[in-house]
C-alpha cells in the first residue's frame, strides 16, 4: 500500500480523498494555490505545499509543479480528484515516467476515452449501442450535410475533445448546419485547443443515465449500478440519484452487462463512469466515458456501501477489489443536491465570505463540503459549496429527507441554489420520477405562482 | 473601457504581487493610482519584527518547508530604505551555486545587477536560473542551500540602488 498520497485538487473532493487516506492509514500532501492558503484541505493534510498563484493554469493545472512537489515530499501516488488534471493523459504519463502511481486508469485508456469520436468507435466495436453519426471528425460542410441527411435531423454537433456543453450545437434543419459547425469548431478550439467536431443523431429530451465501474489489475471488474443525472442546466448536473426511477431490475442487469463488456474491451482499470442517453422508449445509447471519480459518486456509495475512493487507492496500489462483483447489492435510494454559490434565480455566481454555515445531521444525511463559517468562496474556481447527500429506504423517504435537510441548512453571506433545489423537490414531475434532460428548461420557463402574485 | 470591480482587484493584486510601491493606470479618461501603504505603525511590531513567521503559523507548518511570505516586508519601510524581496517563482529545490563545490552566485553584501543569476531552483530535473529583477545589494538570503521552496517563498532581500 502507498505511504503517502499527493492530492492534486482542492475543495470538497480534496477533503474526500483525505478521508479515504486517513482511514487507510496513508499520509497526505495537499497542494494549493495562493488563493486557498486557508482552505480545509491544506489544514487537514499531513503536509502541504503552495504551488502557484490563484489562476488554476499556474497552480492546480501546473503539472511540473505538482510532480516536483510529489518528488520533494516523497509521495508515491497522486490522486487527481475530478476536474483539473483528472482526465489528463499527460499527467498520467509523466507519473509513469517518474515512478509515481497515478490513481486512475492508464494513459492509453484516458486518451482513447478523451477523444469522443474515438471512444464512440471503440464502444461500437465492443457491441455497445451508440447513436448513428459520423465515424470521424467532420472536415467540410458538404460532409456534414451528407452525414446529417443520412441520419436525419435533428442532429447534434459535438467537439471530439468536448465536455461540459462547450463546443456543442443542436441543429434541427439543413440551413442551420454550416453556421452550427463553424460555431462549434470555434468554441472547441477556444475551450480545448482542438477544433475537431463530429455529428450525431440528437435525441430530444433523453434521460441521462450513467453506470459506475470499478476494475482492478487482476481481471476483476464490477459495476455499482446506475445514477440518474437528468436534472441538468446547461449540461451541468444539479441533482443526481441512484437508482434511476426509470430502470427495472431486468434493464439494470442488461445495461450492466453491456457496460462490463465495454470496460473489458478497453481493458479499463480503476474507477470510471459510462454515460448513456435513454430515449422515451427505453433504448439507451453510449454517450461518453469519464475516466475519473465523479462529483456524484457518493449516491452510489450510499446505496452499495462501497467506498469508491478507497477502492481507487487500493486498485492503484495493485490490490484486488475488496468485494466480489456478485456480492454488490443495492439498498434503498440516495439523492444528491449540488449546492452552488449562485443566485437561485439568475444563476449569477455569488462568491464572498460565508458568515454562517450550518448543516443539519440526522439519519441518512451526508455532507461533503470544504466550507465553514467565515470561509471565503473564491471567485477563481467553480461555485460548488457543498454536496448534500441523503439516503432513505425508498425514493419517497429520500426526497422527504432531502427537503428537511435543505430547509434546515443555514448558509449566510453568499447566495446559494438551495431555494432552487427546494422548488425542484416539490415539482410534480420530479416527485413522479418523470425526468429528462429538458426538465430544467421547462421548469425554469414555467411561470411561478409566487411571481404571479407579486406581479398582480 | 470602464474599469469594473474585478479589474480593480486585479490591479491591486498586481501591486501586491510585484511589491510595487505605486502604480498608476490610465484608461479612457479614468485614472487610478494605487499606492502601497507602508507607513510605520500599521504593523503589529514595527520596530523589532521577527525574522519570519510567528510561532502559531510555524506550528501548522510541516517540517522542511516554510510558508510563503504572506505580505510585503514591513520592517524595510520602517528603516526607510528601499528593499526588494525576490520570491520563488516555482516549487523546487533551492541551490545557491551552479555545482555543489562551486562558489555561491551571491552572498550577503554582493552587489547585483538586473538580470544577474541569484540562484538555481531545480524542478523536474531542470535547473532554473533565477535572475535578479533589481540593481542593488543583497542584504539577506532567506533559504539554506539544498532546501525545498514553495511557490512565492522569499529567497533574497535586495537593497535597491537609489
Amino acid at each position: 500500500m502507498f505511504k503517502k498520497v499527493l492530492i492534486a485538487n482542492r475543495g470538497e473532493v480534496a477533503l474526500r480523498i483525505i478521508y479515504a487516506c486517513r482511514e487507510l492509514g496513508i499520509k497526505t500532501v495537499a497542494v494549493y494555490s495562493q488563493a486557498d492558503e486557508n482552505s480545509l484541505h491544506v489544514r487537514f493534510a499531513d503536509e502541504d505545499c503552495c504551488i502557484g498563484p490563484a489562476r488554476s493554469a499556474d497552480s492546480y493545472l501546473n503539472v511540473p509543479a505538482i510532480i516536483t512537489t510529489a518528488e520533494l515530499f516523497g509521495a508515491d501516488a497522486i490522486h487527481p480528484g475530478y476536474g483539473f488534471l483528472s482526465e489528463s493523459a499527460y499527467l498520467a504519463e509523466v507519473c509513469e515516467a517518474c515512478h509515481i502511481k497515478f490513481i486512475g486508469p492508464s494513459p492509453q485508456v484516458i486518451r482513447t476515452m478523451g477523444d469522443k469520436a474515438r471512444a464512440r468507435r471503440v464502444m461500437k466495436k465492443a457491441g455497445v449501442p451508440v447513436l448513428p453519426g459520423s465515424e470521424n471528425p467532420i472536415e467540410h460542410e458538404e460532409k456534414a450535410l451528407k452525414v446529417a441527411k443520412d441520419i436525419g435531423f435533428p442532429v447534434i454537433v459535438k467537439a471530439t475533445a468536448g465536455g461540459g456543453g462547450r463546443g456543442m450545437r443542436v441543429v434541427r434543419s439543413a440551413s442551420d448546419l454550416p453556421q452550427a459547425v463553424q460555431t462549434a469548431r470555434r468554441e472547441a478550439e477556444a475551450a480545448f485547443g482542438v477544433a475537431d467536431v463530429y455529428i450525431e443523431k440528437y435525441v430530444d429530451s433523453p434521460r441521462h443515465i450513467e453506470f459506475q465501474v470499478l476494475a482492478d489489475h487482476h481481471g476483476n471488474a464490477a459495476h455499482l449500478g446506475e445514477r440518474e443525472c437528468s436534472i441538468q442546466r446547461r449540461h451541468q448536473k444539479l441533482i443526481e440519484e441512484s437508482p434511476s426511477p426509470a430502470l427495472s431490475e431486468k434493464m439494470r442487469r442488461r445495461m450492466g452487462n453491456v457496460v462490463m463488456d465495454a470496460a473489458k474491451a478497453v481493458q479499463y482499470s480503476n474507477a470510471g463512469t459510462f454515460e448513456f442517453l435513454m430515449d422515451a422508449d427505453g433504448r439507451f445509447y453510449f454517450m461518453e466515458a469519464n475516466t475519473r471519480l465523479q462529483v456524484e459518486h457518493a449516491v452510489t456509495e450510499m446505496v452499495t456501501g462501497v467506498d469508491i475512493v478507497k477502492e481507487q487507492i487500493r486498485i492503484a496500489a495493485g490490490e484486488r477489489l475488496s468485494f466480489k462483483p456478485s456480492e454488490v447489492t443495492f439498498t434503498g435510494h440516495s439523492i444528491e443536491c449540488r449546492i452552488n454559490a449562485e443566485d437561485p434565480e439568475t444563476f449569477v455566481p455569488s462568491p464572498g465570505v460565508i458568515r454562517v454555515f450550518s448543516v443539519p445531521g440526522g439519519p441518512g444525511v451526508r455532507v461533503e463540503t470544504c466550507a465553514h463559517s467565515e470561509c471565503t468562496v473564491s471567485p477563481y474556481y467553480d461555485s460548488l459549496v457543498a454536496k448534500i447527500i441523503v439516503h432513505g429506504r425508498d425514493r419517497q423517504e429520500a426526497i422527504a429527507r432531502m427537503r428537511r435537510t435543505l430547509e434546515m441548512t443555514v448558509i449566510e453571506g453568499i447566495k446559494t441554489t438551495i431555494p432552487l433545489h427546494l422548488r425542484i423537490l416539490g415539482d410534480p414531475d420530479f416527485l413522479a420520477g418523470t425526468l429528462n434532460t429538458s426538465f430544467m428548461e421547462r421548469f425554469l420557463a414555467r411561470p411561478r405562482p409566487g411571481r404571479l402574485a407579486e406581479a398582480v | 473601457m470602464k474599469l469594473d470591480l474585478e479589474q480593480l482587484k486585479q490591479i491591486v493584486e498586481l501591486v501586491r504581487q510585484h511589491d510595487l510601491a505605486e502604480l498608476e493606470v490610465e484608461s479612457e479618461g479614468l485614472r487610478v493610482k494605487i499606492r502601497a501603504d507602508t507607513r510605520p505603525g500599521q504593523w503589529a511590531q514595527p520596530a523589532m519584527q521577527p525574522a519570519f513567521a510567528p510561532a502559531a503559523v510555524e506550528a501548522l507548518t510541516p517540517p522542511g518547508l516554510a510558508r510563503p511570505a504572506a505580505s510585503v516586508e514591513a520592517a524595510d519601510s520602517v528603516e526607510e530604505i528601499e528593499l526588494a524581496v525576490v520570491k520563488s517563482p516555482i516549487v523546487g529545490t533551492f541551490y545557491r551555486s551552479a555545482e555543489p563545490d562551486a562558489t555561491a552566485f551571491v552572498e550577503v553584501g554582493s552587489v547585483v545587477k538586473k538580470g544577474q543569476v541569484l540562484c538555481i531552483i531545480e524542478a523536474m530535473k531542470l535547473m532554473n536560473e533565477i535572475e535578479s529583477e533589481y540593481d542593488g545589494e543583497v542584504t539577506n538570503v532567506y533559504v539554506e542551500n539544498g532546501q525545498p521552496v514553495q511557490y512565492g517563498e522569499r529567497l533574497f532581500a535586495i537593497k535597491t540602488a537609489p
